[in-house]
């Protein structure tokens, strides 16, 4: 088995035009400002739990900008 | 108005507006998207294009140097002056400024603030049919829910939604075909949204028309016309778009048991489903006017002729979503583009969506089993927004 990874999301804000799809499937990971643009929580590391979820947010943004990359 | 002649080739002669196409356009789209994927027809003014495949829908949508989003539905004439309902008919840098104000109206935050209240009128409107075991859930039910959730936020009068409908078919539908029609419609919200704002010019008010006379850009007021331009786009974007989404949602419930079983089984299910549905019967179309010269797949595109930006195609593309042409209820990737794509994302994308959730929710807690009176009895809209006008489901 290969060691658990840990991974951390990021919306590339010059991307997000607001659909909040990553906030609905994710809040525990993504926060949305009063204009409607999403940004990951905290420093953006995903439980891995929620991985899953994180992977989620990724494939079902609309316009490509939540990153998901494997933390340091 | 002209009289049509039947379209010839839906490669080079489309007609969004035909029967064909409005009973069902998903074989036309596909047939298109396999050897013609940008389409064109000389039936509009100055000639329009239909791109068929999401990869050419998404790089329009992408490209407001080429594009202009001043027209956004495709007329056999071209509207002049331009009606402008800021910021869906904003370019940039304008529409920046033009869409900021509005935005923390339907933030999540916001939106869910509505829902109750939004419960609360399914249950009313179901009241009064499910005694009578059967109904029209297209104007007995889907229709009322919009109307009446965008004339609460905008403090109108809801009982004013017939007048609504009739503005939007208008410019919508009928504007298509005479412009006269647009003259008319525009001319009306006009005044009653003047009407509106004078109102309110000596008293406080929390409703979205105060919340926009009290705002300020650098300093100033918005300009009344600007405020009125924004409130005739709510009302049009509002309404004929959600109704149409419940409505479509419905319509395929009832046409697949299986489905509407599923659901009520595993409500759970409702967080894919309700986004699988978008995608699927996607309501609306837009339109970009191309500003300069530009080739897209190969094709050029002369400044001046019009694209009819169809984002329920685009959804229905297989290269971009496999089983494109099922309804796949616990799909789990799903980058649809029912709410476009880029800088004029739907700014009511939540909202739409909590109503369509909550319209299905309600309806199957109290109609978990219905099934259409009569399939072939089924009428659709025309044009810019597709939805069910006439539909009769009957339940025990």
């Amino acid at each position: 088995m290969s060691e658990p990874k840990k991974f951390k999301v990021h919306v590339e804000t010059a991307l997000c035009q607001g659909h909040n799809r990553c906030y609905s499937i994710a809040p525990e990971l993504f926060e949305v400002d009063d204009l409607g643009n999403a940004r990951a929580r905290g420093d953006g590391a995903v439980p891995p739990q929620l991985e899953e979820k994180a992977r989620l947010t990724v494939k079902n943004c609309p316009e490509h900008a939540i990153r998901m990359t494997a933390k340091n | 108005m002209s009289t049509k002649q039947p379209v010839k080739d839906w490669a080079t002669d489309f007609d969004h507006t035909d029967p064909a196409w409005n009973n069902d356009p998903y074989p036309i789209w596909d047939d298109l998207r396999k050897r013609c994927p940008m389409a064109r027809s000389e039936r509009f003014e100055d000639g329009a294009f239909f791109p068929s495949r999401y990869a050419d829908v998404r790089e329009i949508s992408y490209d407001t140097e080429h594009f202009s989003s001043r027209r956004v539905i495709v007329r056999e004439k071209k509207f002049n002056p331009v009606m402008p309902a800021p910021p869906i008919t904003s370019d940039p840098p304008e529409h920046r400024p033009a869409r900021m104000p509005l935005l923390p109206a339907f933030n999540p935050k916001a939106i869910e603030k509505l829902t109750p209240g939004t419960r609360a009128l399914c249950n009313r409107l179901i009241d009064g049919v499910i005694d009578k075991g059967s109904c029209d859930a297209a104007t007995d039910y889907a229709q009322h829910i919009p109307t009446r959730v965008i004339a609460n936020m905008l403090g109108m009068d809801e009982e004013d939604g017939d007048r609504y409908r009739r503005w939007i078919k208008m410019a919508l539908e009928e504007g298509i075909h005479d412009n006269s029609k647009v003259t008319e419609s525009l001319k009306e919200m006009t005044i009653y949204f003047g009407q509106e704002l004078a109102k309110r010019s000596d008293m406080p008010g929390d409703d979205l028309i105060s919340f926009m006379r009290d705002q300020r850009v650098d300093g100033q007021p918005l300009p009344p016309e600007k405020i009125i331009g924004t409130l005739r786009l709510l009302l049009i974007a509002g309404i004929d778009t959600t109704w149409s989404a419940i409505g479509a949602s419905l319509w395929h419930l009832a046409k697949n048991p299986q489905d509407t079983a599923r659901l009520v089984a595993e409500p759970a299910l409702m967080d894919t489903a309700v986004e699988e549905l978008l995608r699927a019967y996607a309501p609306v179309t837009m339109a970009r006017e191309v500003k300069k010269d530009v080739t897209i797949n190969g094709c050029p595109m002369k400044a001046g002729a019009m694209v009819l930006l169809s984002f329920p195609a685009a959804n229905r593309d297989p290269e971009m979503f496999p089983d494109a042409d099922k309804v796949l209820l616990d799909r789990q990737e799903n980058r649809h583009a029912a709410f476009g794509l880029g800088i004029h994302r739907c700014i009511g994308s939540n909202l739409a969506r909590m109503e369509l959730r909550v319209a299905l929710e309600e309806w199957l807690k109290r109609i978990p089993q219905f099934r259409l009176e009569n399939p072939a009895g089924v009428t659709w809209s025309e044009g810019t927004v597709r939805g069910p006008r006439t539909l009769r489901v009957v339940w025990k």
